[in-house]
């Protein structure tokens, strides 16, 4: 990059030199794409603003237009194919889209800086961390190198890594996820600018270093006076951190305003829609989801009028005329909205939910259990050498689970990236060999069957996966899927069988002889579904089964499966990260950490009265879609990131993490240290509470 | 062939007939394109998309050919690829003489109305020669393609789906096999079973596998780890039945983009080969043997036909190979489906 210009110093002087509180303004911003299908209208009309020390958030589903918008201010959109028909974009006041390219440059990195959703890919893995925070900084500053790497350890510093020195000397692939993002916020930081674009910026991380690095976000907020632009498809983390929220639809905003204006008194249906089809962790007994029925529109192919309508329960024929305008609630007010059906959604949102299945089951039958496993344990062995490997340890994925599930109910088994809840349930089924334990599945020991027998049993143990792009065999037509499981398991096959359970997971039956890349992602995952729940398994296993479906289709999905356990009298073992889903659906909630259970409980009691600190910081961690609640709770914040289940710490595996540990006193850590505690009756929860730590003791984290 | 002069009037009937059929698929063909081309100028896209949403298989023929016939290289290598083929099916019936036939009164002759690619060292036919190398170019060829092919990708499924030990086996084999320098492997094998077609072919297999064999244990080792491969292991499918159905489909494209590209290899190194004497039999007439023959008279004016005819088929065939691989990379690609 060229060195500053007298002249575009003078500008960036002018710049900071004007005392305005609006940092960044878009006006009726329009990113059109050229494509063989028609022009897609990727942002449509869009205008926001951001002040200084604010937090605007950009809410949306996929497609939605959120992150072209901010790409387009950075000047990352590439031209062609994108065409810009009208938009202008104020910094300080200052039209930026006017200026000449190298001035563009200078300002984006230097007044706007970006963070990244995965900071895996951000960073270039050949150049150390501090080298690539100091370029960012020789980019816009005329520094010496020594300078520019001393302000890299401190910019590492600011942003809460520890050993900065050290760390600044590595490579990016020994940060650990959370360390890469701060690492990246770093580079963001680094030439102090006025707005802070974060495009879903900890979707990538765990709920506890999501709780990390939103904090730091905010810290710096604080004191660099810093305007965030947060765009996410997340509204709990959008409640607990934004100050005012633009909600986006098919490449246009519907609805703006402050965040309790919009999580209080939503008056778009689609912001309505979207607020009731989320699962919440923190209602005891959860009202029923409401989904929005159908899927966001391809940019390509927006309906006309209100791009919402066909999807909508108010829309009338208003609405398909005319696109709406975004008009204030009342005269003067910051509340916009794009609906003309305001007043039916206020009506919508004051009527009474119906309560959820889920809900109305009692936690526990007294039937015997579908699914007892017993000192489940698998162990990835780590080889080196080429031709005569030997086994030099262990991954210690999976290490002694016992869990039993009754027949009808859902057991929940939740935990961060890589605790091994997918590695159970894998090997569960024994689609990973077990290394050692015992499992039972409706009577039958799973472990010790043969090969020929085992296929034979999987009639009844079946599994939904997480990705359902990747889940179906992109050559198949969705029949030849379906019919592939009674050829290999027998079962009465009759031209009705494949249209009944296409209608049983809500999909048509002319979908039979299409292929699955015909299909959207909530469709794709109701046929692999279909796959699972054909035969009439006593035991299916949910792998994630909605966290790669966007918000509106996950409620879809997850009534999908409550209402086929009601109707078959299904056991679940749902596996997930997402706490809010699993209160939503579970009966039991397990939750694991580094390969093994910390704490199992009936649902309500694991969430009313946690015992086991990590429990505690996991649930405190989660943020909830109600800005009146977010303002009360109390965060416990983890240090660092799960260790290696290679090398787990001695005795209780959590007490690196631990922020319970660190209040005991030598002796009592002592224990921590030596002793593995057992899972054992929780001291103070209700029967049939289990938690493995030696200090257990209930803490509210849910309310103040 | 396209330094052919044209035939002059009055002419022997036999010098005609092999020149028509000869330019005539051609023609067709490029009429054929260019109807093609106009009319997706017109609504080619339309047409393209609204087929592609009905029949919507990855792997529909229409679906492929709709996306190779973009490329117009390819075509072209198509079209040539399909003259060779009918010049070495008919060749009885497209060559004005018998390509054994000597005549030692009319050696080396340049090209002339008689013989249109002139004579060779010992007065035969230049032109019936190259036509009747065509045939042995592709039985080899094509012969050798679908045997390594084979061989590779049951090896290579095997290797990536079983792993362990067996890939140990397996890769360290193809390891040693494309650390020989191919041509010294060849002649090596070719002198163990004796000289002959069959010989030929067996040692450009046992040195052609081997990459196909890799490529498909690559593919193998990724979509055994994919999640619709356990989707069907969870519902009882044995290992026969998830590599043939559901790992094979989706991993043979770009084994089959290689399997072209060998092709021309397989016809370079037959070539030489026969250049080398260690080929064929001196009885069958091969491209490589002729431009053997013709090496003394390399720096004889007057006579690069002799080398030039020859090399020009060799050049032709594989660079035709070449351009149809290169159409079916983007045409299987099932991630360019629905693009553009």
């Amino acid at each position: 990059m060229p060195d500053l210009t007298t002249a575009q110093e003078d500008v960036l002087a002018a710049g900071d030199a004007a005392p305005r509180e609006r940092v960044l303004e878009v006006r009726d911003l329009r990113v059109h794409f050229e494509t063989a299908a028609g022009v897609v209208k990727a942002v449509d009309g869009v205008s926001w603003h951001v002040d200084a020390g604010e937090t605007l958030a950009i809410v949306g589903e996929s497609g939605s237009g959120k992150s072209v918008s901010a790409m387009t201010i950075l000047g990352l959109v590439p031209s062609p194919p994108a065409t810009f028909p009208s938009g202008q974009v104020l910094l300080h006041g200052r039209s930026l889209l006017d200026l000449p390219d190298a001035q563009q440059r200078k300002l984006r990195g230097n007044e706007i800086a970006m963070i990244f959703q995965d900071p895996l890919t951000a960073l270039n893995p050949v150049f150390r961390v501090g080298d690539q925070i100091a370029e960012m900084v020789r980019a816009h500053q005329k520094i010496s190198r020594a300078a520019a790497n001393k302000r890299a350890v401190e910019l590492l510093a600011e942003v809460g890594i520890p050993n900065p020195h050290v760390r600044a000397r590595q490579y990016p692939h020994e940060f650990s996820g959370g360390m890469r993002q701060r690492a990246m916020i770093a580079m963001a930081l680094a030439n102090d600018p006025k707005v802070l674009l974060a495009d879903e910026p900890t979707t990538a991380l765990d709920v506890t270093v999501q709780a990390q690095i939103m904090q730091l976000l905010e810290e710096l907020q604080e004191r660099r006076n810093t305007a965030i632009v947060l765009i996410t498809h997340d509204l709990g983390l959008v409640a607990s951190h934004a100050d005012r929220i633009a909600v986006m639809y098919a490449g246009r905003i519907v609805e703006t305003g402050t965040t309790d204006e919009i999580f209080g008194a939503p008056r778009h249906a689609y912001t309505y829609g979207l607020l009731s089809s989320l699962a919440r962790m923190d209602h005891a007994r959860p009202a029923k989801l409401e989904p929005i029925p159908g899927q966001p529109p391809s940019l390509s192919r927006v309906p006309p009028g209100c791009a919402f309508h066909p999807r909508c329960a108010f829309a009338t024929e208003a609405c398909r005329a005319e696109v709406p305008q975004l008009l204030p609630m009342a005269p003067g007010s910051d509340h916009l909205h794009a609906c003309l059906h305001p007043g039916e959604v206020a009506a919508a949102l004051a009527a009474p939910k119906e309560v959820a299945p889920a809900a109305e089951r009692s936690p526990s039958t007294g039937a015997p259990p579908v699914v007892e496993v017993t000192d489940l344990v698998k162990h990835f062995p780590i080889r080196s050498g080429l031709f005569f490997s030997r086994t030099v340890g262990a991954v210690q994925a999976v290490n002694g689970l016992s869990l039993e599930i009754e027949p009808g109910t859902t057991l929940s088994i939740v935990g961060e990236s890589g605790c091994g809840k997918s590695t159970a349930a894998r090997a569960i089924l024994r689609l990973h060999e077990p290394t050692s334990g015992k499992i039972v599945i409706g009577g039958q020991d799973i472990t010790a069957l043969e090969p020929t027998e085992l296929r034979k049993a999987r009639a009844d143990m079946q599994i939904v996966f997480q990705d359902p792009y990747a889940s179906l065999n992109p050559r198949l037509t969705v029949r030849q899927i379906l019919t592939e499981k009674y050829h290999l398991l027998g079962g009465e096959l009759t031209k009705d069988t494949i249209p009944e359970l296409l209608e049983t997971v809500g999909l048509s039956p002319e979908h039979a002889d299409r292929y699955p890349h015909e299909f959207s992602g909530g469709q794709r995952q109701r046929v692999g579904i279909a796959r699972a729940i054909a035969l009439n398994p006593k035991f299916v296993v949910l792998d994630e089964p909605v966290s790669a479906l966007d918000v509106s289709i996950q409620a879809q999905i997850l009534n999908l499966l409550e209402s086929l356990q009601d109707e078959f009298g299904l056991t679940y073992l749902f596996i997930a990260h997402d706490l809010s889903v699993v209160r939503h659906i579970s009966d039991r909630v397990a939750v694991m950490y580094l390969g093994q259970f910390v704490e199992i409980a009936d649902r309500d009691d694991l969430f009313e009265r946690p015992q086991h600190p990590y429990t505690q910081a996991l649930i405190s961690a989660v943020p909830i879609p109600d800005p009146a609640v977010e303002r009360t709770r109390e965060r416990i914040l983890l240090a660092g990131d799960v260790p290696s289940p290679a090398n787990p710490p001695s005795g209780c595996r959590f007490r690196t993490r631990c922020w319970k540990h660190q209040q005991l006193t030598e002796t009592e850590k002592q224990r921590c240290i030596e002793e593995p505690p057992p899972l054992a009756a929780a001291p103070t929860g209700g029967e049939r509470h289990e938690v493995a730590c030696h200090y257990a003791g209930t803490r509210e984290v849910l309310h103040a | 062939m396209t330094t052919l002069p044209p035939p002059p009037e009055g002419t022997p009937a036999a010098g005609i007939p092999p020149t028509e059929p000869f330019a005539d698929p051609d023609g067709l063909h490029s009429a054929g394109q260019t109807d093609q081309r106009a009319a997706s100028a017109v609504e080619g896209k339309t047409v393209a998309t609204r087929r592609r949403r009905r029949s919507g298989s990855p792997g529909a023929l229409a679906d492929i050919w709709s996306r190779y016939k973009r490329n117009k290289l390819a075509v072209a290598g198509l079209v040539i690829v399909a003259v060779i083929l009918f010049m070495a099916i008919f060749q009885p019936f497209l060559t004005p003489y018998d390509p054994f036939e000597q005549n030692l009164l009319n050696t080396t002759a340049p090209p002339s109305a008689d013989h249109i690619l002139g004579t060779d060292v010992l007065g035969r036919d230049m032109y019936s020669a190259l036509v009747y190398g065509a045939r042995l170019a592709m039985v080899v060829g094509i012969g050798t393609m679908l045997m390594s092919v084979i061989v590779g990708v049951a090896f290579g499924a095997l290797a990536g789906y079983k792993r362990g030990w067996v890939d140990a086996v397996i890769m360290r084999f193809t390891d040693i096999l494309l650390a020989f320098p191919l041509l010294v492997g060849a002649i090596f094998v070719v002198r163990i079973f004796g000289q002959g077609v069959l010989p030929v072919v067996i040692a450009l297999v046992i040195f052609g596998w081997p990459t196909s064999a890799r490529l498909m244990r690559g593919q193998t080792l990724a979509l055994r780890e994919s999640e619709y491969v356990e989707a069907a292991r969870s519902i009882g499918a044995s290992d026969t039945r998830i590599v043939l159905r559901h790992i094979l489909p989706n991993a043979i494209a770009p084994v089959v983009v290689y399997a072209f590209t060998s092709v021309g290899v397989v016809v370079v190194a037959m070539a030489s080969l026969s250049f080398l004497g260690v080929g064929v039999p001196a009885d069958v007439p091969e491209w490589g043997r002729l431009i053997s023959q013709s090496y003394n008279f390399i720096r004889v004016p007057g006579n690069e036909h002799l080398w030039l005819a020859p090399a020009m088929a060799i050049v032709i065939t594989t660079l035709a190979f070449a351009f149809v691989a290169d159409g079916l990379r983007d045409a299987l690609d099932p991630k360019l489906r629905g693009g553009n």
